[in-house]
């Protein structure tokens, strides 16, 4: 058994004649909460759509539970895929369709559930992330905060082995912060998954990471355990612990 | 430089383009359709434009009926103007109105619906949960609007040909029976194969040229321009479709 739920290696992507992703190596254990950190801009979205294998990278291979996935079918891929659980960053529920239609739609394209069942499926969810009686309203009609809920529980409704979190803190306010880091601390206890954050918002990650990675560039260039990052002497991330906009990273270089 | 980079870019579009229908008949004969969805797509195509299809097609028979009357009052032989409506109607105005309405109004939604949640990550989201996107967004439109556009032009066909008889009846004083008999006659089964056949096509471009202009906006910016541009390429494609159709069933 192999203790890498992802494992990247030498991973290069690049757009046109602009290269996102230069050789990046990743590992991330199981069932460790891994942040992954880097400026706005930096690929982690890219790097990210990469992992899930919505991106084929140009060259170099990924494996998630010990399997390669770069080389993989699309119908393959898809079921990969089912082992993660995708938080968008901004929610991406789907408008047309309420809440409840939303946290079921895996068991609707997928299994053969009845409505009934589904239906107690999709309570007993969002009351795990924290809410009831919304099920019948639409996405518009929630605040950011709750979205981001609904849109957790969409994720976690069919056990996946793996929970990403793309920017779970952008877009809401202070307190809905303070809470959603308890519910993704508190729902990966529960569900014993392997967390992966990726976020450009440092403190709030490492109040919740085990082990973070920093993007600069196309390339990892940190990746150590929290209490790391605060001893570290590379400037670069120091600069970006304290925010500076002087330093080794200049203001177009992301 | 510039203009060769223009037609690397027009064969790009192309390709991609026939890429996209390709995947489209792909999908649409592996996987069982979910009905409601069809239905609800077949409503907001079909259904919801009933009113402004009747509207312009009753307008557009009237419309015919006056300038072909004026042009046969110089040859005093205003009694074919039953089957000149008919034929006119049939052939060409019904399958063309019929489609460029469907675009402007179906078609520009198709673009900016799509688009809207392509820019809101939410077609993202129908791949990360093991959805194809062509299959869940763009199959049940393109059958919709392929059931659809068919019975919209026969019905604009019956609504004009209703609209010449109005003309008819009030300035020649025509019977409601001598009217359609004119019209049953003069029209025959190549007609009325000729504007399915066109209505068929033109179904298909407003299909792929709109939700494939969907797929491509990368902001919000980006939707409005690509729904101005589904549609003016849905009406060239549309004009251009139906000369090709014309000359080609003018000389079989």
């Amino acid at each position: 058994m192999k203790k890498e739920m992802i494992e990247l290696n030498d991973v290069k992507r690049s757009f046109g004649e602009k290269s996102v992703l230069k050789g990046v190596k990743l590992k991330i254990n199981k069932g460790e909460t891994f942040l992954l950190i880097g400026r706005s801009g930096a690929g982690k979205t890219v790097l990210l759509k990469t992992i899930l294998g919505l991106l084929r990278p140009d060259s170099g291979t990924i494996f998630i539970d010990g399997q390669e996935i770069t080389q993989l079918s699309k119908a393959k891929l898809e079921k990969i895929r089912l082992k993660f659980g995708l938080v968008f960053q901004n929610s991406a529920l789907f408008d047309f369709l309420t809440v409840w239609e939303n946290v079921s739609f895996f068991f609707k394209q997928h299994t053969s559930m009845s409505r009934k069942e589904m239906r107690k499926k999709v309570t007993q969810t969002l009351s795990l992330v924290g809410l009831s009686d919304i099920e019948d309203m639409y996405p518009y009609e929630l605040s950011g905060g709750m979205r981001k809920r609904v849109a957790i529980a969409r994720a976690i409704i069919y056990n996946p082995k793996i929970i990403i979190y793309d920017e779970p803190t952008t877009g809401i306010d202070p307190i809905a912060v303070d809470k959603i880091v308890s519910l993704i601390k508190d729902l990966h206890n529960r569900l014993s998954v392997t967390s992966v954050v990726v976020t450009h918002d440092l403190e709030t990650g490492l109040k919740i990471a085990d082990r973070v990675a920093f993007l600069l560039g196309g390339e990892i260039i940190f990746e150590g355990k929290n209490q790391d990052v605060k001893n570290t002497d590379d400037k670069r991330l120091l600069q970006f612990i304290q925010g500076a906009s002087g330093g080794p990273i200049k203001e177009m270089e992301v | 430089m510039f203009l060769l980079t223009q037609i690397e870019d027009f064969f790009c579009y192309i390709g991609n383009i026939l890429y996209f229908i390709k995947d489209t008949f792909y999908w649409l004969f592996t996987k069982k359709r979910d009905l409601k969805s069809l239905g609800r797509e077949i409503i907001f195509v079909g259904i919801d434009s009933f009113f402004l299809v009747s509207l312009i097609a009753l307008f557009i028979g009237m419309i015919i009926a006056f300038q072909t009357a004026y042009q046969l009052q110089q040859f005093k032989s205003e009694i074919h103007l039953a089957s000149l409506v008919a034929l006119s109607l049939v052939r060409e105005l019904g399958p063309v109105i019929t489609a460029l309405i469907v675009a402007a109004r179906s078609g520009a939604s198709i673009t900016a619906g799509i688009g809207s949640m392509k820019i809101s990550e939410q077609v993202d989201a129908l791949e990360v949960f093991g959805v194809e996107p062509i299959d869940y967004l763009v199959v049940p439109k393109f059958i919709a609007l392929l059931v659809c556009l068919p019975i919209l032009v026969i019905y604009a066909d019956l609504l004009g040909i209703f609209g010449g008889y109005l003309v008819g009846s009030f300035k020649f004083s025509m019977s409601f029976g001598l009217y359609m008999r004119m019209t049953l006659e003069s029209l025959g089964l190549i007609d009325i194969v000729n504007g399915l056949v066109k209505s068929v096509f033109f179904g298909s471009i407003i299909a792929f040229i709109c939700c494939f202009e969907g797929f491509r906006p990368r902001s919000s910016i980006d939707v409005s321009i690509v729904v101005t541009r589904s549609i003016v390429r849905s009406f060239i494609l549309i004009i251009v479709f139906d000369c090709i159709l014309t000359a080609f069933f003018y000389f079989v």
